[in-house]
């Protein structure tokens, strides 16, 4: 290969051509632009006539030129020029073993495919060398074994990055000990601890290459919440020049459906790696918000979870509203307002109004007595989930309520008159309260020296007052209680709201009482002291993609050993004591991206970031226009430009035209709406919309050409293709959905789920395409899309599957095939197993298989690229090479085909089974 | 009597259909065009053959007793013979040039100067017989009356573009004595043949005009680029790398032809005018008509 610059010549002696250029020259300039012939009678007064200057015979300097350069180009395009030709210098040793290590961190993830990648194109070039070689992450803790490299390589696909930080401790054990070895780095790009360290060791070892993306990585600070406002902070690794991210909130709409339910754009101003902004929304829709991420940036950096502490509860104060109106201090609910007013939305008013108004928790404060219907629209709401928090009080101490008998609305049965200690009139010293018991939402919380309990209400022993009490004084008498009813709560305190009879409503510890009980959410997440004592059990983890999935595990974790940011103890996710969430994100209130520093005889590279790029195409695009040009330029040189120039004008531009088009169709509105009978009354395909208009319209175009083909190959007619928004369709009427899986897809709401597992069970198909064949085999989470299909299809009953069988019917139900192309040739395609028993069919090639269709099939061929057309026919993308490619489109086809044709009949062509037993039932 | 539509029905049919035919378009159009020309007085104003009354004189010896005005000179004692204005028709002899040249035209909207050539000289002709006077052509004897001008519309029309001839040159040995001429032409022929022509008919007493028809691009020159012109006959051509270069110098040439003509002309008492096809065909009609009057 020749290299002039970054560009690499494939076949440097076609540049000989170029040799001709100057003989051209001289060509070209002797021959003038041909004449125009005219018939013109006063021709008999031109005779004799002589041009004033010889100019015009030889072609102008410029039109040479012009056609010189497209020669060139032309050439050029022809010699094979590559921009930056991967160079096949691996540095080291050919015979050094080879260790690859790659950083898991989640600052790995969004690129994670180029990655695993290029640690291939790596390992492969080892094999090749038949070289030894080792692969290690940050989390490998013993020396890896060196053994031949293709071995290796087996093992990438099933690598993923962790949702933590990258630690380096474990490796830095084992990296002293390395062999003489060569060590290559696929790093992160993030500067994170210990990096020089292991550097250093593997220097020691032998040469270090690194491997580093250029792209900055991109992460999100917890959201913090003041005044009403949410402020995102958003991190890069690079300060170069402005950037603008798009940052979006998640969270289910008021159908449960999860939606995108705000949008804001930052801007890194150039030079700066921290933007910062504040997104203001409603209550309401700020309640419902599950997560904020940056759009497009698959990782879990980029994801930060909301939990309580962005939502503002709404608490109700129902307490004395009567008289007493001087006297503020001393009201019961101006401690309580005050405590909860920066956290909350506080409203007051009467019963009624507040369970109309939808409050989270209702505070009584010293009300002894309610109304009947008060009463049971309270007991009501409480079923249902609210939570509804006493406090005592003169009034409640002199009543009768739950004197004797339970009172549904109080938590134990309270006994007359209440008792005053430590007063001027009673013997004893005022109580303080007793440390919190372990099975307490208060456990752990400090208690101040200074929380005397004056007076007090007290409880009526019974058998489930141990159970229901909370919190106690020294003397064991009861001071909080609580009892569950229905879904919700009631708590008692047996004190005032207000300084009367005790200093709790005066202390710190109040507040953080009422945090625990959930009445109160915090503005910031918990710190570690308040955590102490708390267990937490995971019901929402994060992978280092930044996908959201349910838990699997279900052990609880100490508040003391969740910490601030996610580690391999406490992954990132949503964690819950059954009445808080928290969240627990990778990154932490004063996290920054750092990027990493390599010494100086280090230079990070990136194959993926130069990769080779050929430029043969451009130069031949070059090449055309220019004729292009020359077109017209010849013609206004030979004054024909006047009468022939519009027509030339429209060669030209339809000779560039091709060129600035690539993806020029516009789907029809497919949408369904409305179109359900038609759908019912002809066979329609459908996809299912993926929301990203591209993929969809290339599905469209696919199913169109699909439909087409089947039109003229077979006696079925379809009706055009149609897109399905699986929460409004009716899936019913179409016997086959594809469904083309993106990484971005957004997971269809349960009653979506409920739909098409109905589908499916009343004899439905599903085609799942990940469309990722050329760069996997089917099964791994190495893609993006592979790993959306896991969380795609996890609610789906998808029976055991295996890869299509030789003898399944769908290989011969209308053609016989042995593979399913689509635009990639290699991908398997997976369906539902065969059951065990199944016997190889007498006299038949294959088993007599179980009746019905496979619910579901699962490839990456990236089928609709091969069968999309536009609106002209013409196919839209190019499938393969030469006629191969096209062979493959008709193979494409004909699995469509097919496909359909199984989907429609079933098993019909297995039934051939039975043939001998028909005909041998004719005869007799 | 041969009637043609025009010149490109040249099949049987064609002439068929065309004989069959009382008027000819070039006819009638010519006929609408000479329609619009009022005559004014046409008489000798001198006594001779005609048929208008002019004066009476005194029988002389020699008048034939049939020449006597019985009813005049019944209330006299004097014989009186009455004499009529006399009334000789005049011929016109009309030459309208069919040469390959003048099958040119610019634009399709625009006549060929042949199709203009022949409006004028039957409209002409048209007016002339109105007028009493004999017309004919230069192939063509000359006549009088209706059936005459049918035939000079049938002859007209009918004229067949003379394959080999560049440019047209007039027959001058038809054209009788103290005669009219018109010639219509572009003139863009050899002039000095002209010039011959026009000596020999001074010689015989002929006058006339000379009508130069060219079509508009011929005198705009509108070219440009790299251009090969060729002759309608495709006998002479041209080629030139700026058609824009020769345009000054063809219009000085152009513009010294129409003076030589203009002067030659002059010279033997004929009068010149020149007209461009883009131009109304009344304009030369007139012109040509006057021109005549003012030469008898």
């Amino acid at each position: 290969m020749l290299m002039l610059g970054p560009v690499g010549i494939l076949s440097p002696w076609i540049l000989l051509t170029l040799l001709v250029l100057p003989i051209l020259w001289l060509l070209l300039r002797a021959v003038p632009p041909a004449p125009v012939k005219r018939l013109f009678p006063g021709v008999i007064l031109l005779i004799g006539l002589g041009d004033s200057d010889s100019e015009a015979d030889r072609t102008p300097w410029w039109l040479l030129l012009l056609r010189l350069f497209a020669i060139a180009a032309m050439v050029f395009g022809f010699s094979g020029p590559v921009l930056n030709p991967e160079s096949t210098a691996q540095g080291g040793a050919p015979d050094m073993p080879l260790l690859v290590f790659m950083d898991n961190s989640w600052a790995a993830a969004p690129d994670w495919a180029q990655r695993i990648k290029a640690a291939q194109g790596v390992l492969d070039k080892a094999a090749r060398q038949g070289r030894l070689a080792a692969l290690a992450t940050g989390s490998t803790t013993a020396m890896p074994d060196f053994v031949v490299a293709r071995k290796i390589a087996a093992s990438l696909s099933g690598m993923a990055p962790l949702a933590w930080g990258q630690k380096y401790e474990a490796a830095q054990l084992w990296a002293m000990d390395l062999p003489d070895v060569q060590t290559i780095w696929i790093s992160d790009g993030l500067d994170w601890s210990g990096r020089n360290g292991l550097l250093q060791a593997f220097e020691n070892a032998g040469p270090v290459r690194v491997l580093e993306p250029v792209a900055a990585r991109m992460a999100l600070r917890p959201i913090t919440v003041s005044d009403g406002l949410i402020e995102i902070t958003a991190l890069r690794s690079q300060g170069a020049g402005a950037k603008e991210i798009v940052v979006l909130a998640h969270g289910p709409d008021p159908a449960g459906i999860p939606r995108e339910l705000a949008r804001l754009s930052m801007d890194f101003p150039a030079g700066a790696t921290v933007a910062q902004a504040q997104l203001s929304v409603p209550v309401q829709l700020r309640n419902r918000i599950t997560r904020f991420l940056i759009e497009g940036e698959n990782s879990a950096g980029a994801v930060t979870l909301a939990d309580d502490s962005l939502r503002r509860r709404r608490i109700g104060l129902a307490g004395d509203v009567s008289g007493r109106e001087g006297l503020e201090l001393l009201s019961p609910l101006h401690y309580l307002r005050n405590a909860l007013t920066p956290n909350a939305e506080v409203i007051t008013g009467a019963i009624n109004d507040l369970i109309l108004a939808s409050a989270d928790v209702i505070v009584l404060a010293d009300v002894p007595k309610l109304g009947e219907s008060d009463q049971r629209d309270l007991a009501k709401w409480v079923a249902q989930g609210g939570l509804l928090l006493r406090f005592a009080g003169p009034r409640l101490a002199a009543a009768d309520t739950g004197r004797g008998v339970d009172d549904i609305l109080l938590p134990v049965r309270l006994r007359a008159g209440g008792r005053t200690v430590g007063g001027a009139m009673s013997w004893g010293q005022a109580r303080a309260i007793a440390p919190f018991d372990a099975t307490s939402p208060f456990y752990g919380l400090p208690i101040p020296d200074e929380v005397v309990i004056n007076a007090q209400v007290l409880a009526d022993p019974g058998p489930d007052l141990a159970a229901r009490t909370i919190a106690t004084l020294v003397d064991g008498t009861p001071l909080v209680t609580q009892k569950t009813l229905g879904d919700g709560r009631v708590v008692l305190f047996h004190v005032t709201a207000n300084a009367e009879w005790s200093g709790l409503p005066l202390s710190g510890l109040f507040v953080k009482m009422l945090e625990r009980l959930a009445v109160l959410t915090p503005a910031t997440r918990p710190d570690a002291a308040s955590l102490v004592g708390t267990s937490w059990v995971l019901v929402e983890t994060m992978d280092a993609f930044g996908t959201l999935l349910a838990s699997q595990v279900s052990a609880s974790v100490s508040g003391e050993a969740m910490g601030n940011l996610a580690h391999a103890g406490a992954p990132p996710g949503l964690y819950t004591d059954s009445n808080r969430r928290i969240s627990v994100n990778v990154t932490g209130a004063e996290t920054t991206l750092k990027p990493a520093i390599w010494p100086a005889h280090i230079t990070p590279e990136w194959g993926g970031k130069t990769s080779a790029r050929n430029l043969s195409g451009w130069l031949w695009m070059a090449a055309l226009a220019a004729l292009a040009v020359d077109i017209l330029a010849a013609l206004a040189v030979s004054g024909k430009m006047v009468r022939q120039g519009p027509s030339a004008l429209i060669i030209a531009v339809a000779i560039c035209l091709p060129m600035g088009f690539s993806k020029g169709l516009h789907a029809q509105d497919l949408r369904v709406d409305g179109g359900l009978i038609s759908a019912a009354s002809a066979v329609t395909l459908a996809y299912i919309q993926t929301g990203d208009r591209d993929v969809d319209q290339v599905s469209a175009a696919g199913l169109a050409g699909l439909s087409n083909q089947i039109f003229r190959r077979t006696s079925i007619e379809p009706a055009p293709p149609v897109g399905v928004d699986l929460d409004r369709a009716n899936l019913s009427v179409y016997p086959l959905l594809y469904w083309v899986v993106t990484p971005s897809q957004p997971v269809p709401s349960p009653a979506a789920y409920a739909r098409l597992r109905q589908y499916l069970a009343s004899g439905g198909m599903i085609l799942f395409d990940t469309r990722d064949a050329h760069v996997s085999g089917f099964g791994g989470t190495a893609t993006p899309t592979g790993r959306r299909l896991q969380v795609l299809a996890e609610p789906l009953d998808i029976p055991p599957l295996e890869p299509v069988p030789e003898d399944h019917v769908l290989t011969r139900s209308f053609y016989l095939l042995d593979a399913f192309p689509g635009r990639h040739l290699r991908g398997v395609l997976w369906l539902e197993a065969a059951p065990a028993d199944a016997k190889l069919a007498e006299g038949m090639p294959f088993r007599n298989l179980n009746d019905g269709v496979s619910p579901v099939m699962i490839g990456g061929n990236d089928w609709a690229a091969a069968w999309a057309i536009m609106p002209s026919g013409a196919p839209m993308f190019q499938v393969g090479r030469g006629r191969a490619g096209e062979r493959q489109r008709e193979m494409a086809y004909r699995f469509g085909v097919n496909l359909v044709m199984y989907v429609l009949t079933g098993n019909y062509k297995s039934d051939q089974v039975h043939v001998p037993a028909l005909l041998e039932r004719l005869d007799q | 009597m041969t009637l043609g539509i025009s010149q490109n029905s040249t099949s049987l049919q064609g002439r068929a259909e065309t004989l069959a035919q009382n008027l000819p378009p070039l006819l009638a159009r010519a006929v609408r065009l000479a329609d619009g020309v009022i005559l004014g007085e046409h008489g000798r104003r001198r006594a001779g053959v005609g048929g208008d009354f002019w004066q009476y004189r005194p029988a002389v010896a020699g008048d034939s007793a049939r020449a006597i005005d019985w009813r005049r000179s019944a209330r006299s004692d004097q014989h009186f013979v009455q004499q009529k204005e006399w009334q000789a028709a005049q011929i016109v002899t009309l030459w309208a040039d069919n040469a390959a040249a003048m099958q040119y035209r610019s634009d399709v909207d625009l006549p060929t100067k042949a199709d203009r050539a022949a409006l004028i000289a039957l409209a002409i002709s048209a007016l002339l017989i109105r007028g009493g006077e004999q017309v004919g052509l230069t192939n063509m004897p000359a006549g009088r009356g209706h059936v005459q001008l049918q035939r000079l519309a049938g002859a007209l029309s009918s004229q067949i573009p003379l394959g080999t001839d560049e440019y047209g040159s007039p027959e001058i040995q038809t054209i009788p004595r103290h005669s009219s001429a018109v010639f219509l032409s572009d003139f863009l022929g050899d002039l000095d043949q002209l010039g011959t022509a026009m000596t020999q008919l001074a010689d015989k007493g002929v006058g006339g005009v000379l009508v130069q028809i060219l079509d508009p691009a011929e005198e705009a020159f509108a070219f440009q680029g790299r251009t090969l012109f060729e002759s309608m006959g495709r006998g002479l051509r041209h080629e030139t790398r700026k058609a824009r270069d020769l345009r000054e110098r063809y219009i000085a040439r152009l513009g010294a032809r129409k003076q030589a003509l203009s002067e030659m002309a002059a010279r033997f008492g004929w009068q010149y005018h020149c007209h461009h096809t883009d131009a109304p065909e009344a304009a030369p009609l007139l012109w040509v008509f006057h021109a005549l009057e003012a030469h008898r």
